[in-house]
């Protein structure tokens, strides 16, 4: 099943053509891995399928972007879209409240307003993000009292909060330490039964691990694209195979 | 570090005590002074009786009461006006002429003496919107004096929240109009909060702008319709026109007590709302 397919996509930031005629099919329930040297268009392309781009005045985009075959730059309004394709950003950034408020901000955005509805929300949505048992006696405490790791799976609880069908993830795990990378990897892991997700890393293990199918992007274009293992293993561009073994990069 | 180098990081430091110490004594003397002269005039009668010209003694309780309120009335009028065009100015405005512009404005007027302020004020609001000589007068003068601060220190607070905050919120599927509302003014309060505390501060202080708006009948003004003459302007007033040297320590007494007390206060609202607006205290 394709959940989402970009068709000639091409972006441009004033002058500056980030993203050349990127088309490509991402499977539902599968982990993709978006790879590629800095500046290389991953977050770029990342943040087109959920509009953040539409923050940035300069940016002009063509092509096609559809979310269950339906266009998102036309037929969808952003707010609904960005309920379906959530979003982890490369540093963790929690709002400066409570746990709980946290987590029912993104309900509370979409008109849930019962606190048993919310209580229960903040309960799975922490659950399915394996921070619970670490929080549940000290909902009320600032957010910002937890460490990088917990902040950063707590604002993957958050995005889990308003039922999204797509998460996308821009490097989550660049700002942890080893450990707290592992929990996260474990948990994209088990998430992807139940989401699809896209994920953006400079960590080629990381890729490797976790993803099913990896796109190499490099100056704004798609080198490759396929199962991971292919694309580490047996990479059919020169390119591709450089960077997977650490020639450039 | 060298010979050359360790004296002239003595001199900086040494030069650096001296004008912190200078400031410290200028403060130090200015309000010793005000202490001195005038905390022995204080008395209960002076603080709750009205103005009798032909009294020996005045009480002043007619101008704390206006004062009060036309600090009100001005925060009333200004703060939302300052903190929605700040709004504007930061989240909303394309870069460009009309911006450029209204930068141009507020930089212009933060400059222009009082003065000027109160002879528009007496002009228009007085004469051609015939409000009269009235706290309502007074207020919409000093608002537009003080708009520039509260523009200009709000918008500065709006453009220190992390634009992380702002994605997230966005990035949930929250509307601009949620996503300022929610998370960014409230993690801007305290910087909104200094603007209303340097405005107060200006309207306490005023009195040319007032002299020509607000009037200086010294009564309790019954409604923002009548003239009230206020503590500055008392001050001026007793001074100038001879009435006594000594109730004008006084009142400046009271005024620098009442400019302390509004300022803990406000600090403390500050500290209290952005609690509750964060819930849950950082640890």
């Amino acid at each position: 099943m394709i959940k989402v397919r970009t068709k000639d996509l091409n972006l441009h930031y004033g002058d500056h053509h980030a993203l050349k005629d990127i088309s490509m099919d991402i499977e539902e329930n599968k982990v993709t891995a978006l790879i590629g040297p800095s500046g290389c268009g991953k977050s770029t392309f990342l943040k087109s399928l959920n509009r953040m781009n539409d923050l940035i005045p300069i940016c002009r985009i063509e092509g096609l972007v559809t979310l269950d075959g339906v266009d998102i730059y036309k037929d969808v309004n952003v707010v609904e879209l960005r309920k379906k394709i959530g979003m982890v950003f490369q540093k963790p950034n929690p709002f400066p409240m409570s746990i709980y408020d946290n987590i029912t901000y993104g309900p509370k955005t979409h008109g849930i307003r019962k606190k048993s509805m919310l209580d229960e929300i903040v309960e799975r949505s922490l659950r399915d993000a394996v921070l619970w048992d670490e929080v549940k006696d000290r909902l009320r405490k600032s957010a910002l009292s937890l460490s990088g790791g917990q902040q950063q799976r707590l604002c993957i609880a958050r995005t889990l909060s308003v039922e999204p069908e797509v998460m996308l993830m821009d490097e989550p795990t660049s700002a942890l330490d080893p450990i707290s990378t592992l929990k996260i990897e474990d948990l994209i892991s088990e998430l992807k039964k139940n989401y699809t997700i896209i994920i953006v890393t400079h960590n080629m293990q990381q890729a490797g691990r976790i993803s099913d199918n990896t796109a190499f992007f490099l100056l704004g274009e798609v080198i490759e694209f396929g199962e991971t293992e292919n694309i580490f293993n047996v990479p059919t561009d020169k390119r591709t195979e450089d960077y997977i073994t650490g020639r450039f990069g | 570090m060298n010979r050359k180098n360790k004296s002239y990081d003595l001199i900086m430091k040494a030069l650096i005590w001296i004008f912190s110490a200078v400031t410290l004594v200028f403060f130090l003397l200015v309000t010793g002074f005000i202490i001195i002269k005038g905390a022995p005039q204080i008395s209960w009668s002076f603080l709750t009786d009205i103005y009798k010209v032909t009294a020996d003694k005045h009480g002043i309780l007619p101008m704390m009461v206006n004062t009060v309120y036309l600090i009100l009335i001005t925060l009333l009028i200004s703060v939302p006006v300052g903190i929605f065009a700040a709004i504007y100015l930061v989240e909303y405005a394309k870069p460009g002429k009309i911006v450029s512009v209204i930068r141009f404005t507020t930089e212009t007027l933060a400059g222009i003496p009082s003065i000027v302020y109160g002879l528009f004020g007496l002009i228009f609001f007085v004469s051609f919107l015939k409000l009269d000589w009235s706290i309502l007068s007074g207020a919409l003068t000093l608002s537009i004096m003080v708009l520039p601060v509260i523009i200009r220190t709000t918008e500065e607070s709006l453009k220190t929240v992390p634009r992380e905050y702002k994605e997230g919120s966005l990035a949930l599927g929250a509307t601009r109009l949620r996503t300022i509302f929610k998370i960014i003014l409230p993690n801007a309060i305290s910087g909104i909060l200094a603007a209303v505390i340097l405005s107060i501060g200006r309207i306490v202080g005023e009195t040319a702008a007032l002299l020509f708006t607000s009037g200086i009948v010294p009564k309790i003004a019954q409604s923002i319709f009548n003239s009230g003459r206020t503590m500055s302007l008392h001050l001026y007033l007793l001074v100038t026109e001879g009435i006594s040297t000594d109730e004008a320590y006084g009142t400046a007494f009271v005024l620098l007590v009442i400019v302390i007390v509004i300022n803990r206060l406000s600090a403390y609202l500050a500290g209290r709302l952005r609690k509750r607006l964060q819930g849950g205290s950082a640890e």
